[in-house]
């Protein structure tokens, strides 16, 4: 079965890429999404064998790579960790193929479009299913390929192709990370498979490494260079600039890879690795805080966005710091169980702002939308439950993940467990402001569309056929979208609900022996799912009256007096623009990055190569040479003519020698 | 067949002969020249397949030997091939076809001399994978530039008299300095015979000045950083056909020539000059990457891409560890088989436009999405994609330079992240965003026998993506045996320093 799952995606693609254009679009999109809704079926019934029954095991395929001791197999690893990767991944895929089939009706690529999507799927499943290191990294580019195709779908337009390079170089960064510490492991254990490694861990144990001329501790050097891999593919702090721009793809690619798979595979690969992880506290803290950061950081910077997906993009970097936490702290159940509940009510939120593009003929700001809950009762529904899902309203699913992380933050024995604690509250808080705000503006409060905006609508969204549903601007009010649209929003919204009561006690509670079964590791001195529970009481409300808070204060401002944004931003110009511009990432990492890399490039190009390599050798030698053969022979010829002479000399000289000199 | 390897040598220069007897001016007879030239390549490759079926691949020996006077008693005229050569073999032929298909209608002048020039060229390449003679070897390496100096100087571009004489000019510099080399050692070991000469100890200064000597031969036709300056002007001026032979195949005569000749017969001179070689191999990923960052030309780009990916394989060679030496190996397979797709993508819009300017493409992909995909195939295996073969020996080089010397790693895997950079920023300025140019408006997407041309190429880049032990089986071969002896000529005290983390 575990072939059946992984293949079919990989096979859709096949056919929707090999044979699309004989097919046509319409079959396409029924196989990709029929093979899809099949492997999202075998995912649950493999979730509950395996979570809930007798567990899993490994199934070799075949041998991929083998040179001395280095060995790598191609294997399917089905173990209760995967599994809950394989629900997540194949049922959010297979419904976004199924919301795609009306999104994108209207797209003459939408073979390419779903080929992409099942190849995006059939990477991601090799990722997760991956039995060693080397696998692993193949999924993990795979799914940048499938990211960077994705992303770039729209290929006319120059901010798309230029978000999707950057997605793709970005994350090559943290790859680079990732491929060192495979070598390093390699060169310290002598294996890549998963199980031999872990075996290794207690010879590691105080062992150091010289690198770079420093002495390491051999397992926190390890890590830390795979946590370099995991901070690029899920947009941590330093290496998050990629994932706003990344919204310039189609939006159920956002859904799916931009929020609830792709980006999570850092926060898999640590769980993964949890038995590594567990013995280098060093690196737990590193996680910690560069987590705690980027939860903080990206929600700050989603305050103040007007792009409705880049609102939710913030929001998502700010949530998968949050999953870094709880990974950092230990409470590795606490990080995987966000990482399942988030992707129902994110892929939520960014279905939902689908549609709400869709109605408003691809307009994404909000501040050109207002009282559109009249106009799309439904999606404004499943936004409302979306919203209060990733805010953490009681009993939804964010509710049970989100506060077990921040009490896991405030229980841990981690070094960096008080700066953690307080910068995950305050996210808590501007996450509820900045869903709110973007649900105030968006649905209620009077329109700002129609034909007083219209004048400025932004042309590079319109130019071209290919994302424009070929609806006059105005000539329609905003509506609700079609039925296969709105089935998967309904079935996500099920999952934002419930997902965190039902899972609750297998992900972070009294199953969760029985239902990881060794799947995630925790070391002898780690009680913090224990801990957790015991944590004060102002700590277990902390969450909760954040998200009042913020509730209250974006009802505040949007709302009830509408001015004060305005006026704030106003008063407070620097940290308005400083925020604005996403605390000026971009422009930094283009003044030391890009544009050097280019300058110089281009000075070993022109001076290196052009006037001291060609101009001490060959042209300087040319220079001479050329004077004295000008004009003499055709030249092609008569190089030819030097050259074989110098040859034949070269022969000469060595017979004689042979037959003269070589008395042997 | 007891002279498989022979009758390979042998039958492209038979082809070349009945090209000659074509009767020039005829109705036809430049497509008979060309049918002549293809077919004549298609058996070369069928034998080579024979030869493979004869081949024992589990075998460290060099087999399918044959052997015959020559000059005297000790330069004979011998054959043979293991592990390492017969990969290059199969290549030579197998992309030979491709050349022919790829000249077909490219190439207007001077037709029949063309078709010669390539057969003869396949000739002599075939000789220097299989001599197992020094004097023979040397002699296919260097009569092997007379047909590539004709094919850039008579076919090639506007600057090819300046590419041309670039490339004779260092190249024959090599070549001296390594014929000197070649003497010294007949006189010293009173044999020319490559098998023996692998088992013979020369002295240990003696090995130093040998491996300069073949350094300067083999680097030049690498090419190292810094004596890669000719490859691109000889790129962008040669024909198509020449750019796929001249990448695919002539540079790895370079890498083939130090895991022949420098590291089992100077093995400790490899082992004491494996920190320069890994100073070159850095300047060539890092520098040449950086430069081609900036490239305007599309050859040009590619060809300093293929210094860059030259330099793993100098890098992972002199690691002297079995990681880096299959990797070596298998960069060498795989770049030949990508930089020649590379260099038939360029072709396809080349023999359109008449332009290799990066700037006056754009947007390729409105008119021509089918070479959109084979080109994204190739630019991914150009940056080395997991599930392409660029990855297998990219990252196994990495690997092997991991375990020799971790800031070397360190500095060599930013690579990656600079090949990203070149190769997706060339592929979005001449294949994506909008079609605006107005002479772009018609160009028409791959023909069928463009299609035949590169189709295989992708599908073999996949192939061994997913199936590296395709090659690596067969290459570990001989390198196991070659560490061993390694080792022990290097002696067990400084073994131990090469290895150590």
């Amino acid at each position: 079965m575990i072939q059946a799952i992984v293949f079919f995606p990989l096979l859709g693609f096949l056919i929707a890429g090999l044979l699309g254009r004989v097919i046509g679009a319409r079959a396409s999109e029924i196989a990709t999404t029929g093979l899809m809704l099949a492997a999202a079926v075998f995912s649950w019934v493999t979730f509950v064998n395996v979570g809930y029954g007798g567990g899993g095991k490994v199934h070799m395929i075949a041998s991929w790579i083998r040179s001395g001791s280095f060995e790598v197999d191609w294997a399917l690893r089905v173990d209760t960790l995967t599994a809950v990767m394989l629900v997540v991944v194949n049922s959010v895929s297979a419904l976004v193929h199924l919301y795609s089939i009306g999104y994108m009706h209207e797209d003459p690529s939408r073979p390419r479009f779903f080929a992409y999507l099942s190849l995006f799927t059939f990477a991601m499943l090799m990722l997760v299913t991956s039995d060693n290191l080397v696998q692993m990294f193949f999924g993990w580019e795979g799914v940048g390929l499938a990211s960077y195709l994705l992303i770039g779908f729209w290929y006319d337009r120059p901010t798309a192709v230029a978000a999707s390079m950057k997605a793709f170089i970005v994350n090559r960064v943290g790859d680079f990370g990732f491929a060192f510490g495979i070598f390093v492991i390699f060169v310290l254990t002598g294996t890549v498979e998963f199980e031999a490694l872990f075996g290794k861990i207690a010879m590691l144990q105080g062992v150091k490494v010289d690198f770079l001329g420093i002495d390491w501790d051999a397992l926190t050097i390890i890590c830390l260079l795979l946590f370099i891999g995991a901070m690029g593919k899920s947009a941590q702090f330093l290496l998050h600039t990629w994932l706003p721009d990344a919204m310039e793809g189609p939006t159920p690619v956002s859904a799916l890879i931009h929020a609830a798979t792709m980006v999570t595979a850092g926060v898999f690969m640590v769980a993964r690795l949890s038995p590594l992880f567990e013995a280098a506290p060093a690196a737990l803290t590193v996680v910690v805080v560069v987590g705690a950061t980027t939860a903080f950081f990206a929600a700050t910077v989603g305050l103040v966005q007007n792009d409705i997906k880049r609102v939710i993009a913030y929001s998502t970097c700010s949530q998968l710091g949050y999953m870094f936490v709880a990974l950092g702290s230990g409470a590795y159940g606490a990080g995987i169980f966000h990482l399942f509940t988030h992707a129902f009510f994110k892929a939520l939120l960014f279905l939902g702002a689908g549609s709400v593009i869709h109605a408003m003929h691809h307009e994404q700001d909000i501040r050109k939308m207002g009282g559109l809950a009249g106009k799309i009762p439904f999606t404004t529904t499943m936004m409302a439950i979306g919203t209060l899902a990733l805010t953490g309203f009681p009993l939804t699913a964010g509710y049970f993940s989100k506060d077990a992380i921040i009490e896991a933050a405030f229980a841990s024995k981690n070094a960096a467990q008080t700066y953690a604690f307080i910068l995950l509250v305050a996210a808590a808080f501007m996450t509820s402001f900045y869903s709110w705000r973007l649900f105030f503006l968006t649905f209620t409060g009077k329109p700002r569309w129609g034909h007083a905006a219209e004048v400025h609508h932004d042309h590079d969204h319109h130019g071209h056929g290919h994302d424009d549903h070929g609806h006059a601007h105005g000539a329609h009010e905003p509506h609700e979208a079609p039925f296969v649209m709105l089935l998967p929003l309904l079935l996500l919204s099920i999952g934002a609900l419930i997902a965190g009561l039902v899972f609750a006690p297998a992900f972070i509670g009294e199953s969760y022996d029985h239902f990881w079964k060794g799947a995630l590791f925790t070391g002898e001195h780690n009680h913090i799912l224990h801990e957790m529970h015991d944590v004060p009481g102002w700590v277990k409300y902390s969450p909760f009256v954040m998200m009042i808070l913020g509730f209250l204060l974006a009802f505040l401002f949007y709302v009830a007096k509408p001015h004060l944004p305005r006026e704030l931003a106003e008063s407070q110009p620097i940290l308005y623009r400083f925020l604005l511009n996403k605390w000026y990432f971009d422009e930094i990492y283009d003044f030391i990055f890009v544009n050097p890399a280019k300058a110089i490039g281009r000075f070993l190009w022109k001076e290196g190569d052009g006037r001291v390599i060609d101009g001490l050798g060959p042209d300087g030698v040319a220079a001479r040479v050329t004077n004295i053969a000008a004009g003499a022979v055709k030249l092609q010829t008569g190089y030819l003519y030097h050259y074989a002479f110098a040859m034949l000399i070269g022969l000469a000289v060595f017979v004689t020698w042979y037959m003269f000199g070589g008395a042997h | 067949m007891h002279n498989l390897l022979s009758t390979l040598i042998l039958i492209p220069l038979i082809g070349a002969a009945f090209i000659l007897f074509v009767p020039k001016g005829r109705e036809g007879s430049l497509n008979n020249i060309r049918w002549i030239a293809l077919i004549t390549t298609l058996v070369t490759f069928g034998v080579s397949l024979l030869a493979w079926q004869k081949f024992d691949p589990t075998s460290p020996a060099f087999q399918l030997i044959e052997q015959g006077p020559w000059i005297s008693d000790a330069i004979r005229f011998k054959l043979g091939v293991d592990g390492y050569s017969m990969p290059f073999i199969l290549l030579s032929t197998f992309l030979m076809p491709f050349c022919i298909v790829a000249s077909w209608v490219s190439v207007e002048k001077r037709v029949a001399e063309y078709m010669i020039a390539f057969l003869v060229l396949e000739a002599l390449m075939i000789g220097v994978f299989a001599a197992l003679d020094l004097v023979l070897f040397y002699v296919f390496f260097e009569a092997g530039l007379i047909p590539m100096f004709l094919i850039i100087g008579v076919w090639g571009g506007k600057r090819r008299i300046y590419a041309s004489f670039k490339f004779f000019l260092y190249t024959l510099l090599g070549s001296v300095l390594m014929l000197i080399a070649i003497m010294t050692m007949y006189w010293t070991a009173g044999t020319t015979d490559i098998p023996t000469l692998m088992k013979f100890a020369f002295p240990a200064t003696m090995q130093k000045w040998l491996w300069i000597g073949f350094f300067a031969s083999f680097a030049v036709k690498m090419p190292m950083w810094p004596l890669h300056t000719w490859l691109p002007d000889a790129h962008v001026e040669a024909p198509t056909a020449g750019s796929i032979i001249l990448a695919a195949i002539l540079l790895k005569m370079g890498g083939y020539g130090f895991l022949r000749f420098s590291l089992p017969m100077f093995p400790i001179a490899s082992a004491d000059f494996a920190h320069f070689m890994f100073f070159l191999s850095l300047g060539a990923i890092i520098y040449t990457s950086l430069v081609a960052l900036v490239q305007e030309d599309v050859k040009k780009l590619i060809a300093y891409s293929s210094v860059a990916h030259m330099g793993y394989v100098t890098l992972g060679i002199f690691t002297l560890t079995e990681q880096g030496i299959e990797g070596a190996m298998f960069q060498m397979i795989s770049h030949g088989i990508i930089s020649a797709a590379l260099f038939l993508c360029v072709g396809v819009i080349y023999d359109r436009m008449h332009t290799r300017e990066i700037s006056a493409y754009g947007g390729l992909v409105h008119r021509m999405p089918l070479y959109a995909a084979v080109m994204l195939i190739f630019t991914m295996g150009n940056v080395g994609l997991p599930g392409t073969c660029g990855f297998i020996g990219e990252f196994l080089t990495l690997l092997g330079s991991r375990i020799a010397n971790s800031w070397v790693a360190l500095f060599a895997t930013t690579g990656v992240v600079l090949s990203a950079t070149y190769a997706l920023w060339m592929y979005a300025r001449v294949v994506l965003g909008k079609l605006v140019k107005p002479e772009l408006m018609n160009i028409k997407d791959l023909s069928l026998r463009e299609a035949m041309l590169l189709v295989p190429l992708a599908i073999l880049t996949i192939y061994f993506g997913f199936h590296a032990n395709a090659i690596l089986d067969v290459v570990s071969v001989p390198t196991e045996p070659l560490l061993a002896a390694l080792k022990t000529a290097v002696g067990s005290v400084k073994t131990a320093s090469l290895v150590a983390p």
